[in-house]
């Protein structure tokens, strides 16, 4: 039975992560936008060159 | 499509606005523009290889209309300055946002994302189209923030600076908090619920251990939602208390306890497994509901007084030479310079040149004032036509204008309305104490355990979740609906305020009247078709607000290329179409004769452009106010119910008109200052009135801030409006009295759904008192009577919005 135990603590683990980049996408402002990225991504040959 | 283009002359589309160009003299290679400005705009982008921009969408530009002077940005220099504005800056990189109001389209987002192209100082640029905010950073050895405000101007995109700005930055720093929160609660909540699973299912492990593991994981998972989720409730319990009101947090907080110290007892204790489950899943939806309250609008700003459209800098004059210092060191007695379509930033006296001032901000009318030396000229006015020189009699924040916002208003707390909810919870909190103790006495004789665990369950199942989320649904849902018929409130309390509404305080100008739709009559000399539209050359190309409505009168009259146009601010417009002299504009501009030409003047009753073509004046055109549509339905129903009022700066020429449309009853007033409205709004709440007063121009800045619900009317919602309650479209001014109903309604619904969660509270209840309380009974009823509740609100808000023909 103890193997259910491990595996708990795993899929917490796993649970945590996603927590945790949830966590960091609020934090770094991704969903404070959600109007100007639609636009931005037709712009796809500008952002070759913004890259280099 | 094309040889019709070809056959009118004129018809050629400027390349980078898309307006008709009115000659053929502006261009570059092959492409036409309709200005310099616009032409100088192309070239910048041509030399940079940037003109993709007029790929993705066809003529995005905007018109450049007005050059801007060569020391416009000399305050930019300044490092007080600099260093209120910049958001980050160390040794090499500074970072800095602007709002940018002329952003409008995709290739607006695509150019100023490739601003470092324009400037190798400039390391990036991200644009947040909704907000109209760009965040640039960039190099400040390379590039000064001049040089980046001068760039952005240059490109047609001119940064709105203004005094606001540097005063407070605070406001920038959002709340994530709340998303914070749900994440976690969820997060905690999903995982609970699945450990206890084989509880639900009532499986027995033959592991005794692994059930106490499931306990205790469960335990660790909900630390963080006692503690950090919870800790608002807690807290607006706290200080509820401290200020002797028990507020809806106070039995929130109380049920979040009991259930979970019970939940520990259970777990550590008992070795059953606790309530931890419904802990989580109810402060999962507390939060989601908290979040559902608080709409709020990107481009609205509720909050904005005089500060927000002063300039940060003026041109002073010191031993015969002009230096531009920040605004907030301009004291009493400096001299300063005020150029065309500048604002006057406080009151002062006129000491050189003609001011004609227009004051249509502070008053929303188009007329100009003309003031002479030795006359004082109040702060807010904007200043046309040649440079004027001033000597500062008030300090800023002193000025007749400016010093209604040295007023302690009433905050939205503090306007005497105890929510309903807070009302409700006084009553709810102490019943159930009551029950509790009162179950506690009679197991206690018989069974001390029973005795607690009866007072812990009643605690629990009576926490009025469903009850706290009925209010946050129910006029979240109204708020939205509202916004869909484009009347936005700075939030829900303002529903509740509205509905207690018994006094309606209207502002004539730019309120009740239509600033963009005016009657315009031609009188005097009849104009023929080919007379007409030399005048219609001419108006088209001016931005002032008579010319302006007087093309839109002539919108089917062709027009004509115009040679030697000239804009004399605050007189008239000239220009020459088909080799014949067009000079439009005031009395004087023309030369009018009092005596010879009288009858083409008329009545002075409204403002009036008069036409002259060649050496004859052949008539005027006469532009007065028109009542907003629906004026008279809207005051005709609400006067059954409401008390109404008419205070107007203007003098009472349109009494008569204006005692047919309001009720005998209602009182009307002219002349009225911006002081005296304030006092008069103030005179009505002490009568015991609650007072909405709508508005829009500065002028009813005091009036809008003072009253129980400021309602600023707009014909542009993203336009400046003073600090109110509420924003409404001017489109949607006819369904005023809908929206106080609806306004209405929803507080009915709040009330229904507190009897429906009280049900499920008594239903609770019945268990509670006998200690009988499962894990399972109270995961289930505790969702499920806040979600019923939920549904109930939201259903039923959309359902009377519906009927009364709001979505």
């Amino acid at each position: 039975m103890s193997v259910i135990a491990v595996l708990i603590c795993f899929s917490l683990l796993v649970a945590l992560g996603f927590l945790a980049a949830f966590l960091w996408a609020v934090k770094s402002g991704q969903f404070e936008d959600k109007y100007t990225p639609s636009i931005r991504i037709l712009f796809d040959d500008v952002k070759e060159t913004k890259k280099d | 499509m094309e040889t019709e283009l070809n056959t009118v002359k004129e018809e050629i589309i400027c390349f980078h606005c898309g307006d008709v160009c009115p000659d053929e003299q502006i261009k570059t290679g092959d492409k036409y523009f309709c200005c310099s400005g616009c032409r100088t705009v192309y070239e910048i982008l041509n030399e940079n290889n940037l003109c993709n921009y007029y790929t993705l969408d066809s003529a995005p530009g905007l018109k450049q209309n007005t050059p801007v002077s060569k020391n416009k940005f000399e305050y930019l220099d300044d490092e007080k300055i600099i260093s209120k504005l910049l958001d980050y800056s160390d040794g090499n990189f500074s970072k800095v946002t602007f709002i940018l109001p002329q952003m409008h389209c995709s290739s607006c987002v695509w150019l100023l994302e490739l601003l470092y192209k324009f400037s190798s100082g400039v390391t990036d640029s991200k644009v947040n189209f909704l907000k109209k905010e760009i965040y640039i950073s960039f190099k400040k050895q390379e590039v000064s923030l001049r040089q980046v405000v001068e760039l952005l101007t240059s490109i047609g995109y001119e940064p709105e600076i203004n005094y606001e700005n540097i005063k407070d930055k605070t406001k920038r720093a959002d709340d994530k908090s709340i998303y914070y929160k749900i994440g976690i609660a969820g997060f905690v909540f999903a995982n609970i619920m699945l450990l206890s699973f084989p509880e639900y299912l009532s499986l027995n492990p033959s592991d005794k251990q692994l059930k106490q593991f499931f306990s205790y994981v469960n335990v660790a998972l909900s630390l963080p939602v006692l503690f950090y989720c919870s800790s608002g409730y807690f807290i607006s319990a706290f200080q509820g208390i401290r200020k002797k009101i028990i507020n809806i947090d106070f039995p929130l907080s109380l049920g979040i306890t009991a259930l979970y110290l019970r939940s520990l007892y259970e777990i550590f204790i008992n070795s059953s497994p606790g309530y931890l489950d419904s802990f989580a899943g109810l402060l999962f939806l507390l939060l989601l509901g908290k979040l559902f309250q608080n709409k709020t609008y990107d481009t609205l700003n509720f909050e904005r007084d005089y500060k927000s459209y002063f300039p940060i800098s003026v041109t002073k004059i010191k031993n015969g030479l002009e230096k531009v210092i920040p605004l907030s060191d301009l004291a009493k007695g400096d001299r300063i310079v005020v150029r065309n379509n500048e604002l006057i930033p406080a009151d002062s006296i006129l000491f050189s040149g003609q001011g004609n001032i227009d004051y249509s901000f502070v008053t929303g009318e188009s007329d100009i004032t003309i003031k002479t030396c030795g006359e004082t000229v109040y702060a807010g006015g904007k200043h046309l036509g040649q440079a004027i020189e001033l000597e500062v009699i008030k300090e800023v924040s002193q000025s007749y204008l400016t010093q209604l916002w040295n007023n302690n208003y009433p905050k939205m707390e503090e306007r005497g309305i105890t929510s309903l909810v807070n009302t409700a919870s006084k009553y709810f909190t102490i019943s159930i104490l009551v029950i509790a103790s009162l179950s506690f006495i009679y197991w206690a004789g018989i069974n001390i355990n029973t005795a607690v665990n009866a007072f812990t369950s009643v605690l629990i199942i009576a926490c009025p979740c469903a009850f706290a989320m009925s209010t946050p649904f129910t006029l979240g849902s109204t708020l939205r609906i509202f916004g869909k018929n484009k009347f936005y409130l700075k939030n829900i309390f303002v529903i509740e305020l509205l509905a207690a509404v018994n006094a309606f305080v209207f502002d004539k100008t730019g309120t009740i009247t239509q600033s963009g739709n005016s009657n315009v009559e031609y009188s005097g000399g009849v104009l023929s078709e080919y007379e007409k539209s030399l005048v219609k050359s001419i108006v088209k190309n001016s931005t002032h607000p008579l010319s302006v409505k007087i093309n839109n009168y002539m919108a089917e009259v062709k027009n004509e290329s115009v040679l030697n146009y000239k804009e004399f601010p605050g007189k008239g417009i000239e220009g020459l179409v088909d080799d014949r002299l067009i000079k439009i504009g005031s009395d004087k501009f023309v030369g009018v004769n009092e005596t010879a030409d009288e009858g083409k003047i008329g009545v002075k009753k409204s403002s009036k452009v008069f036409v002259k073509i060649d050496d004859e004046i052949k008539g005027h055109f006469a532009i007065c106010n028109d009542y907003r549509n629906g004026l008279s339905e809207v005051i005709s129903s609400l006067k059954k119910k409401y008390k109404l009022f008419l205070l107007s700066g203007d003098n009472n020429d349109e009494m008569e008109q204006l005692s047919g449309i309001f009720p005998a009853a209602s009182e009307l007033y002219f002349n009225q200052s911006p002081s005296d409205k304030l006092n008069f709004i103030k005179k009505l709440q002490s009568g015991g009135n609650r007072v909405l007063m709508i508005g829009d121009g500065l002028n009813d800045a005091g009036a809008l801030l003072q009253s129980d619900v400021g309602i600023s009317i707009s014909e542009n919602v993203s336009n400046f409006s003073p600090a109110c309650d509420a924003i409404l479209d001017a489109g949607s001014f006819k369904k005023l009295s809908v929206f106080i109903e609806f306004a209405k309604t929803s507080l009915t619904i709040i009330k229904v759904s507190f009897a429906v969660s009280f049900l499920y509270n008594l239903a609770g209840l019945v268990v509670a008192v006998q200690g009988m309380l499962s894990p399972l009974f109270a995961a289930v009823l505790m969702p499920l009577s806040s979600v019923s509740v939920v549904v109930f609100a939201t259903v039923s808000t959309n359902y009377t919005a519906k009927r009364k023909g709001l979505i």
